[in-house]
């Protein structure tokens, strides 16, 4: 990139490439179309859940019970729901 | 053993039939006899593609009636010797084609050709299940862009749950990604769908890359398959498809980065 278009992309505020925007779009669209093609329930989701305990367990300290992750549809729309619950008293892990 | 092939993409315009003509006249130019089928009856165009319009008497669908043989509706390619075309009708409906004709007429060509090409109409309707339900491989040809590259998907999906391969449980159709009207230009400028992107979203094997060219439309001025163009990218490129589905290994894949221009190239302006 020329310094130049540099500039301009810095003025601009760096607006996100289209190829970029483009790409998530589809793996947005793409993901919902194929859940409807083939098996209603996503088989994703156990391993969603362990990983998102993971993540969750690296800053708070919770236990399994606490975090709930389910897949539901609401009309038109498929509504992924996390539900966590925090101890009263947070205890940060780091 | 013969194959079957269907070049399919859900979405028009995006470079199906000039894939069928180039990809069906380099399998000729390699020895293999080949016959290339225009499904999009009622709208027939492989012919102008392949330059044969006028010589077209009869069509798949007076085959399909039993009003005439194969050996009558088959034209001989003028550029390749193996190489035979079976148009579409310009006058019937697509109901006409029905699957069991269909069936019947590509055991027939099995006998002979090592290589079937059917060039698949647009859309998801009756033309182009047809053309994809008999299918052992698939060239799905998809553009850079957003709607093409979704419509591929939706193909992906039917030939996966609803092909004669899917429906009997045999080994799936075995799936080609082809991106056409690629330009390496754009896709660094970050303005276009790279193949990485197309192949990431898609899943499938990618055999090849033709670069958005000028010389497409000459071809089909000229109703020669771009294939048979000297000196131009995307003949190259037809060719290193083709020498990839037939197993040929360790070719690059080629007019997938913007070529460096000379310092005199930059100073006189070329593009």
């Amino acid at each position: 990139m020329s310094m130049i278009s540099g500039l301009i992309s810095y003025l601009r505020g760096n607006e996100k490439k289209t190829a970029i925007v483009a790409k998530e779009r589809l793996q947005i669209i793409l993901a919902h179309e194929r859940a409807g093609r083939g098996a209603p329930a996503p088989d994703y989701l156990p391993a969603l859940q362990e990983e998102l305990m993971v993540v969750i367990a690296k800053y708070i300290h919770i236990d399994r019970e606490s975090i709930n992750v389910q897949l539901e549809k609401h009309g038109e729309y498929d509504v992924l729901e996390l539900n966590i619950t925090l101890p009263d008293k947070i205890r940060l892990n780091r | 053993m013969s194959k079957v092939i269907v070049v399919t993409s859900g979405k028009g315009g995006v470079g199906k039939t000039t894939t069928s003509a180039s990809f069906s006249s380099g399998l000729a130019l390699r020895g293999n006899k080949t016959v290339v089928i225009d499904f999009d009856v009622g709208l027939r165009n492989l012919d102008l593609i392949m330059g044969c319009e006028r010589r077209v008497v009869y069509d798949i669908i007076n085959v399909i009636n039993g009003e005439v043989s194969l050996k009558q509706a088959l034209i001989k390619d003028k550029n390749c010797d193996n190489l035979y075309i079976l148009p579409a009708s310009q006058t019937r409906d697509k109901e006409a084609l029905n699957l069991e004709g269909v069936e019947r007429i590509l055991n027939e060509l099995r006998e002979t050709f090592d290589y079937i090409v059917c060039d698949s109409p647009a859309g998801i309707e009756s033309g182009a299940f047809t053309a994809m339900y008999f299918a052992d491989e698939a060239l799905v040809v998809t553009n850079p862009e957003v709607s093409s590259v979704r419509d591929s998907d939706r193909i992906l999906g039917i030939l996966a749950a609803k092909s004669k391969r899917a429906v009997d449980g045999l080994d799936p159709v075995k799936e080609h990604l082809l991106v056409t009207r690629y330009d390496p230009k754009r896709v660094e400028a970050g303005e276009m769908l790279s193949v990485t992107d197309i192949q990431e979203i898609l899943r499938i094997p990618l055999i090849g890359v033709i670069p958005e060219s000028e010389s497409v439309l000459q071809a089909s001025n000229a109703g020669t398959p771009a294939i048979h163009l000297d000196k131009s990218d995307v003949a190259e490129a037809y060719r290193d498809v083709v020498g990839r589905f037939m197993g040929e290994e360790g070719l690059p894949m080629r007019f997938v980065t913007v070529e460096k221009k000379g310092f005199f190239k930059r100073l006189l302006g070329g593009r």
